[in-house]
């Protein structure tokens, strides 16, 4: 059964080729990124703006052109034709092409602007220079690494959104959760950060600055979001300043609460998250290549909670290292934050051992309290010493290497750059903190569900290897239970590709939402209470 | 401890056996010829198409079956002894068991056309007729055209197949429409057209002739009973499938069209049981057919033979029939019983509700002087199986479930719904004013009933 590719075509070989209208799509849309990269190696181009507007309308129009192509002509319905066929889309040569340029991307990125273009203390040159004038526009500022990738990975989200549209009109959930990505990308993470930065230095901010804040994205995705010089810049801001900074803390112990409990972590992650974003529109087709091992569940579990630990550590490490001692200047000092870390620490930990703990497998309470022992230790170290670092490091270390280890290499080098061979969901699966704390809060304390209906599920294995969060939905809808994961980002898609109706995302009573069955519904009713006894 | 030999490592005998590890500490063999592991029949087509490799449509990871001590072995099964309680595995090994369970399931009809064992002709129910046809049909170049013979379920899918790689597809269909000895016309005509748009070529109420070979002995053609000869290098036999047990000839279990057995899946000899698609029912049960080759009751079969073979003797009594296919880009659903022109009882009266646009179409069956619901088939339309369920077994009547239709509906969150065009419709059909009552979250789970 070895029909998948193995020649360099992009096209593939047949069965499954690409049309000469998509191969002329192609071609335009990497003009598009031609003239990005010529102009990362200092290719002068006179007029930026028209340039600049020449490569992203390529490119746009490249994609739009490609699913026009792919889409268009045939009917509504699922469109996994030759996905395993093709050498993008299934780790072939080209997925690894795609893959090392995207990494190569993101190294220099991250750790080398100064190919981009980025002169410390000077204008701009190479591809940030051609982005100048839209910055300038937007924000008033000349372009930085981050606005060229802001806009690029804003762009991506657009125009391959508009794909993913196209290629699933006919599920209007998809449709709908689709529009709002791309909405909150382009006026949250996009616009509005840039606009604000208009507002610096004004009087309605008291003359101070707010730090550049994407509202959306909130701790402990956004890792860095109460560091001394942020809180400085809230603080400096007047009123406006001091309601950001209350709204910081609120989303993340009242907002996200409430809208998981509602909703699940589905309207975080796939409606709203930028990252999220990324991965449900350009990232889709990979989707199905996410590893469905229990292995990979296992090694998934230790790596995503043990960023939760690290990023919880870092950030108490780098809030008390700015707070004083003196109760009289401020109420909140070293100490008393610290005591209310450990509180609200303690707390969360008791609440899930006294009445979660039958929904915990053995190896994920051994986890937890291991876990916990840890933080508390550390804790009471620091306290009873009195001397030295919290945490044995120093904070500035903590948060270089967080910042390094898991907001560059982790979300970006290995998340993304990794799509065409990992799949797209990587770093939302096995590093983001975020996603954990939400999971957490799904999997325990949610209405949120996906139904398997009674007994129609024919084990084809559809979902499972379209979940681009590596669950074995199968593993469940051939059990006749419902799906309740942390993992699961609800993006709905083993749901649109299920060809008997299986599944459904929804949102009902939290009583009974996880059952399995021993026999499924449509045998002997006496069979069934017999062995579906609990 | 007790030796439980198992031919065939499909659906039915896959869930027995682990039923039936589930409940004791039996030594289990499954035998079989056609895979190492248990794979999802109903999944072939979505390889060939490329939506999944093989490896993706293999329910268990490799893993599963040593961890539960249940023995896999890949072989013919040649003879079965039931004197000596022995089998013998390709002709030559020999395999000793103290209850055997016989789950060989189906093989492709067919009916004595001329040149149906020609190169380039072939069925579609095995891993081996998948390798096949990446042979015989691997793209257009080398397929040119490829007639079906045969509408039914399988049918459909090989044309699915087939014209995901845009091979030309002709479609005989010995029906005046497609599958309408179990579709109701509404419904069967909707298909019709989906069928067509997608640039099949169906031609009704055509039988095959002969297929004619090329100089090499290739399918190179087919005659059909109108006269017409179509060249094609793939001829796909679809024409329903019938039980794999020719190999039990001349052993002493008692075979009609499968394996003979009774209502516990016992076959005339001690010891001996079927199930799946290759048992035979004496005596059928309900409005079921005596052979069901269907993926649901092989399921079903293996969960109760468990019990019988570990101790608690369980008739197989099976629930309220359900079942589900997709037709091209439609999706079906059936819960209870909707006759098409064969085997429709006098009192059956149908609702038929059909989108003025899309192809999406609900049928209702229910009692023409009780008004008991009898059963609904739902095209393009999801529904929710467990409330279906509970509505049959409390015989509700069709007004009750035209009211509380909208508690039923199992479609992704965000769609639109045709609940009140379909009250509107039933209203106007039947001169009545029922009213849609609200989603209720209570009734949808079962809160306090």
């Amino acid at each position: 059964m070895s029909t998948y590719d193995r020649s360099m075509a992009l096209t593939g070989q047949p069965p499954k080729s690409l049309s000469r209208n998509q191969k002329l799509a192609t071609l335009l849309g990497m003009f598009g990124l031609v003239v990005l990269v010529l102009a990362s190696f200092n290719f002068n181009f006179q007029n930026k703006t028209l340039w600049l507007s020449i490569a992203i309308s390529a490119i746009s129009i490249g994609v739009f052109w490609f699913s026009k192509e792919a889409y268009s002509e045939k009917f509504p319905g699922i469109k996994n034709d030759g996905v395993w066929f093709k050498s993008i889309s299934s780790r072939g040569f080209w997925a690894w092409i795609a893959g090392i340029a995207l990494t190569a991307f993101y190294i220099v990125l991250y750790f080398f602007p100064e190919y981009l273009g980025l002169v410390k203390d000077g204008g701009n040159k190479g591809v940030i220079a051609l982005f100048d004038p839209l910055s300038r526009f937007l924000s008033g500022n000349p372009a930085s690494q981050w606005f060229v990738y802001g806009t690029l990975y804003t762009v991506a989200i657009l125009v391959f959104g508009i794909k993913f549209m196209w290629k699933y009109r006919h599920n209007r959930y998809e449709r709908i959760r689709t529009i709002s990505v791309m909405f909150f990308q382009t006026a949250f993470a996009f616009i509005i950060p840039e606009l604000m930065a208009r507002l610096n230095g004004d009087k309605i901010l008291n003359g101070g600055s707010l730090p550049y804040y994407d509202l959306k994205n909130m701790w402990p995705l956004n890792y860095y979001n109460f560091e001394g010089y942020r809180i400085k810049g809230f603080l400096s801001s007047g009123d406006i300043g001091f309601a950001l900074l209350i709204f910081g803390i609120l989303s993340v112990f009242v907002i996200s609460p409430i809208l998981t409990y509602r909703y699940g972590k589905r309207w975080y992650c796939s409606w709203v998250c930028g990252c999220g974003g990324l991965a449900e529109t350009a990232g889709d087709s990979f989707r199905h290549l996410s590893d469905k091992t229990v292995k990979a569940w296992k090694i998934e579990r230790w790596v995503v909670h043990s960023v939760v630990v690290f990023v919880t550590l870092m950030t108490t490490a780098v809030i008390y290292s700015y707070l004083g001692t003196d109760t009289s200047k401020y109420w909140l000092t070293k100490s008393t934050f610290l005591i209310g870390m450990a509180v609200l620490l303690t707390s969360v930990f008791a609440w899930v051992m006294a009445f979660k703990r039958n929904e915990l497998q053995k190896d994920a309470q051994y986890g937890a309290i291991g876990y916990f022992v840890i933080i508390m230790v550390l804790l009471g170290i620091h306290f009873f010493s009195g001397e030295g670092n919290v945490f044995l490091f120093k904070s500035e270390t903590l948060r270089k290497s967080y910042s390094f280890l898991i907001g560059s290499i982790f979300s970006g080098v290995i998340g993304t750059g990794f799509y065409p061979i990992f799949g797209n969901r990587v770093w939302c699966r096995f590093g983001c903190p975020m996603a954990a704390i939400l999971g957490f809060q799904q999997r325990l304390f949610s209405k949120f569900r996906i139904t398997t209906n009674g007994g129609q599920c024919i084990s084809c294995g559809n979902c499972s290897t379209y979940c681009e969060m590596g669950i074995d939905v199968r593993a469940y809808a051939q059990k006749g239970e419902n799906i309740v994961r942390s993992s699961c980002v609800g993006c709905g898609i083993c749901s649109a590709v299920c060809p008997r109706g299986v599944l459904k995302l929804e949102n009902g009573p939290l009583k009974n939402r996880i059952e399995g069955n021993q026999i499924l519904l449509g045998n002997d009713v006496d069979l069934m209470t017999l062995v579906n006894q609990k | 401890m007790e030796t439980i030999v198992i031919i065939g490592n499909g659906i039915a005998g896959v869930t027995a056996a682990r039923h039936i590890r589930k409940l004791s500490n039996n030594r289990i063999i499954i035998v079989s010829a056609e895979s190492d592991y248990f794979f999802s029949r109903t999944a072939l087509m979505y390889v060939y198409m490329g939506h999944m490799q093989f490896k993706h449509i293999q329910p268990y990871e490799d893993w599963f079956w040593d961890q539960n001590n249940i023995e896999l072995v890949n072989g013919y099964v040649t003879n079965v002894d039931t004197d000596q309680k022995q089998l013998l595995v390709d002709g030559a090994r020999s395999l000793d068991y103290d209850k055997l369970i016989i789950a060989t399931g189906s093989k492709p009809n067919k009916f004595g056309w001329k040149g149906q064992d020609l190169h380039g002709v072939q069925g579609l129910y095995s891993k081996q007729d998948l390798e096949l046809l990446e042979v015989n049909a691997p793209n257009k170049d080398k397929c040119k055209r490829a007639v079906i013979v045969g509408g039914g379920l399988i049918g459909i899918e090989l044309a699915e197949m087939l014209r995901s790689r845009d091979i030309p597809v002709t479609f005989l269909v010995r029906e005046s429409s497609f599958w309408n000895g179990v579709l109701p016309e509404g419904e069967s005509q909707m298909i019709n057209e989906h069928i067509l748009e997608h640039h099949i070529d169906l031609r009704l109420s055509t039988n095959l002739e002969e297929i004619i070979a090329d100089e090499n002995g290739r399918a190179s053609a087919v005659k059909t009973d109108k006269g017409d000869t179509i060249s094609c290098n793939l001829v796909g036999l679809t024409a329903g499938v019938t039980p794999n047990v020719k190999f039990l000839e001349g052993s002493k279990i008692e075979l009609g069209k499968g394996v003979k057995v009774n209502h516990f899946l016992e076959t005339n000899v001690k010891d001996v049981y079927a199930i799946g698609d290759c048992a035979e029912q004496h005596e059928p049960i309900g409005n079921r057919r005596p052979v069901e080759a269907v993926w649901y009751t092989g399921r079903m079969m293996g969960e109760t033979i468990a019990q019988t073979i570990c101790g608690n003797r369980m008739e197989y009594k099976p629930g309220h029939w359900f079942n589900s296919a997709k037709f091209l880009d439609i999706e079906y659903q059936t819960y209870g019983w909707v006759f098409g022109s064969k085997g429709r009882q006098s009192y059956e009266s149908h609702f038929h509700w059909r989108h003025p646009k899309e192809k999406i179409c609900v049928t209702v069956a229910f009692h023409k002087d009780t008004q008991q619901f009898l059963g609904i088939n739902t095209f393009g339309i999801r529904m929710r199986h467990e409330l279906f369920d509970q509505w049959l077994t409390n015989e509700k009547s069709i007004d009750f479930v035209m009211e509380h239709l909208v508690d039923a509906n199992f479609d992704p969150e965000l769609y639109l719904q045709y609940e009140k065009e379909i009250l509107a419709k039933y209203n106007t059909d039947f001169s009545k004013s029922l009213k849609l009552k609200k989603k209720s979250n209570k009734r949808i789970f079962q809160l306090n009933i």
